[in-house]
């Protein structure tokens, strides 16, 4: 005789809500196992789809040219020309160069120079902001009338370790050493994305650089952008345009590729959270397989009327099999919820768009209903195996 | 349907458990039609374990069992389950109601594996319930009842698929005097419809009041006595025992044959 799926589910509804507590603590241990791996998938997904959101507002056309010291010097340096030379490649459609003049800056003559470690003043030509796509926070970048007198711009951490995190609306512009001479601080950048090492510098005007540094004016990186599909072609030949002689100790790099690598090991969750959402998944299949073996033992009783009522030894195991997978159903639905609020949580304190990979949520409930059926496959069997007269005696 | 041959018939029938202990030895017996049967015996006698080979519960170690005359050893789970689901009633001394479910509820779990489709489940349940005198309890809950009518719940769950016969184990065992020949007096009205009832009892008054006698020792059939309407049947049960609804008594002239 066959009983309907609702008959079936209306007997396990049954049989669950009537051990509520227990059947709670048996949701709660699955759900915890799919809430975790929701969570360990749709935060990295978050925070992915952020990069890429970043990245295509920065933009992917830049490349940073550097090199390796040739043998025998200590900073590796190009010809004075590779700017103008790259800029003659077809494609390119920016060229800025830095220099690292190797001098120090600090805040004051009498404070010491700690304040100032780590901070490397760099010789930046005017375009350089256009190029890396740079943004100001405070005063204004160097240009024609600024790049040769004593001013500098710092960059955002430089700032900060500098003291000087916003520039006074009014009177004398704050001032710097580096080197032996004051230079005014005539602006403040916001951190580049692309090019973190900007963050860390005082930026000086080129033509300033080589009359108070006696910078040599030959540059030490140089950003380039190109017309985005010819990228690669631009990076291949590079190396031999802007240093004809010494191409080999020439590379070049691809800042978002860079940030895309460097924010994917960051935000995608080893596989060990995985692993630890597995575990959680298996202990809370265990506390249902206890549940239902329980439940097994207390309603032989039952079973052994459902039997006299004309239940079959399939009837039975059915029933307990669908109360477990009920169990585990539960706890998986329960899981996506708290996963999902755990990925929308932590996505809007970090500012990043909310991503739920519909796999992670349908692999959740999937892999809850199979912890369901392993769980119940034992219990329901002994169920199914208990001789009716068995049950109804020691009922 | 059931034939000559009766709704239950045992022949020859041996249950040795464990290959051990001898429960029933070489038993043969038949309900039939309308019969309105009392195993008596002592405890350990073999009552329960005849109830449950009559009820295809269990298997015999030898021996025939026929249930509306079907060979019940011939048959696998599924078949023995349909049986169970519409030929047999089953009444034990709890009433195993479901303790969140109404009476009517409970009746309708009755119906659940005989095949019979949801929506003509609660107006059966409803008739069954009449007929043990519960109509007016449908919407309660087990523990709204007494003692009595929960018993007579479980019997409407037995009922409701009108079988053919009804195995009732030590139905009144829980249930003080008063109630008990009540549910007795049911059983009879019950049986004045037709439906084969056999009842085990410890009760020597409850066994007085039923119109055949079975006796059980150490698993023999020791007698089986049939009471013809009109005989001693009234000194054995005496009348201010069953004070509870009289029109139950209408079933009282009702015997074998
Ligand atoms: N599952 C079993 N395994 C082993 N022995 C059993 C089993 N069931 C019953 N017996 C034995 O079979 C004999 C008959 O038992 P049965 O339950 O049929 O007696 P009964 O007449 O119903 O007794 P009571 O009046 O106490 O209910 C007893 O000796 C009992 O111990
Ligand atoms: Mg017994």
């Amino acid at each position: 005789m066959r009983i309907s799926v609702r008959d079936l589910v209306r007997i396990a509804v049954g049989g669950v809500t009537a051990r509520l507590t227990r059947a709670a603590l048996s949701v709660l241990g699955i759900a915890i196992g799919v809430a975790t791996l929701v969570a360990v998938t749709g935060i990295p997904a978050s925070g992915q789809q952020a990069l890429l959101e970043e990245l295509s507002r920065l933009g992917t056309d830049l490349l940073e040219v550097t090199a390796r010291p040739a043998q025998g010097d200590d900073v590796a340096t190009f010809p004075a020309e590779s700017v103008a030379m790259a800029e003659r490649v077809g494609p390119v459609t920016g060229v800025s160069a830095v220099a690292n003049t190797q001098a120090s800056v600090r805040r004051s003559d009498v404070a010491g120079e700690s304040s100032g470690v780590g901070v490397a003043v760099l010789a930046a030509r005017d375009d350089l902001l256009g190029v890396i796509d740079g943004e100001l926070a405070h005063g204004r970048y160097l240009d024609a009338a600024l790049d040769r007198f004593p001013t500098v711009v710092l960059g955002s951490e430089a700032a900060r370790w500098l003291g000087l995190t916003r520039l006074p609306d009014a009177g004398p512009a704050p001032q710097v050493l580096i080197g032996d001479r004051w230079f005014a601080v005539v602006g403040i950048l916001e951190p580049a994305r692309l090019v973190p090492a900007i963050d860390q510098s005082a930026l000086v005007g080129w033509p300033a650089a080589e009359s108070y540094l006696g910078f040599d004016g030959r540059p030490s990186v140089l950003y380039v952008t190109a017309q985005e599909d010819a990228i690669e072609d631009v990076r291949e030949v590079l190396p031999a345009t802007v240093h004809p002689e010494l191409a080999g100790l020439v590379s070049v790099s691809r800042p978002s590729d860079a940030l895309l690598a460097k924010r994917q090991t960051e935000t995608t969750f080893s596989g060990l959270f995985v692993g630890l959402a597995g575990v959680a998944l298996l202990v809370g299949g265990i506390g249902v397989a206890n549940t239902m073996i329980v439940s097994v033992l207390e309603r032989r009783g039952e079973i052994g009327l459902r039997r006299s009522l004309g239940a079959t030894r399939g009837h039975v195991r059915a029933q307990f099999l669908t109360e477990a997978v009920l169990l585990s159903g539960a706890g998986g639905l329960v899981g996506v919820v708290l996963g999902t609020a755990g990925t929308v949580g932590y996505a809007l304190w970090r500012g990043w768009p909310v991503v739920l990979p519909p796999a992670a949520v349908a692999l959740g409930l999937a892999g809850a209903v199979a912890v369901g059926v392993v769980a119940g496959l034992y219990p329901a069997v002994r169920a199914a195996r208990l001789p009716p007269t068995e049950a109804l005696a020691t009922a | 349907m059931t034939g000559a041959d009766g709704v239950v018939t045992l022949d020859r029938v041996t249950k040795t458990y464990d290959g051990r202990v001898t429960a029933l030895d070489d038993v043969s017996l038949t309900v039939a039609d309308g019969d309105l049967v009392a195993v008596v015996g002592a405890s350990g006698s073999g009552k329960s374990t005849l109830l449950h080979l009559m009820g295809t519960l269990d298997r015999p170690t030898s021996g025939t069992v026929r249930v509306a005359g079907q060979r019940v050893d011939t048959l696998g789970d599924r078949a023995l389950s349909v049986l169970r689901a519409q030929r047999i009633g089953f009444v034990f001394q709890q009433s195993h109601l479901a303790d969140r479910q109404t009476a009517v509820r409970n009746v309708e779990t009755g119906l659940l594996y005989a095949g019979v489709p949801r929506r003509r489940r609660e107006a059966l349940a409803l008739e069954a319930l009449d007929t043990v005198g519960l109509a007016h309890r449908a919407g309660h809950l087990p523990h709204q009842l007494s003692g009595g009518e929960r018993q007579r719940v479980g019997i409407a769950r037995a009922l409701v698929t009108s079988p053919a016969v009804v195995l009732a184990d030590e139905p009144t065992g829980a249930l003080d005097s008063v109630t008990g020949a009540a549910v007795v007096d049911l059983f009879r009205t019950l049986n004045a419809t037709g439906v084969a009832i056999v009842v085990i009892t410890h009760d020597q008054e409850v066994a007085a009041a039923l119109p055949r006698r079975v006796t059980l020792r150490d698993g023999h059939v020791v007698s089986d006595v049939t009471t013809s309407p009109g005989d001693d049947l009234a000194g054995g049960l005496p009348r201010q025992v069953t004070t509870s609804p009289g029109d139950y008594l209408g079933g009282r002239g009702v015997g074998r044959g």
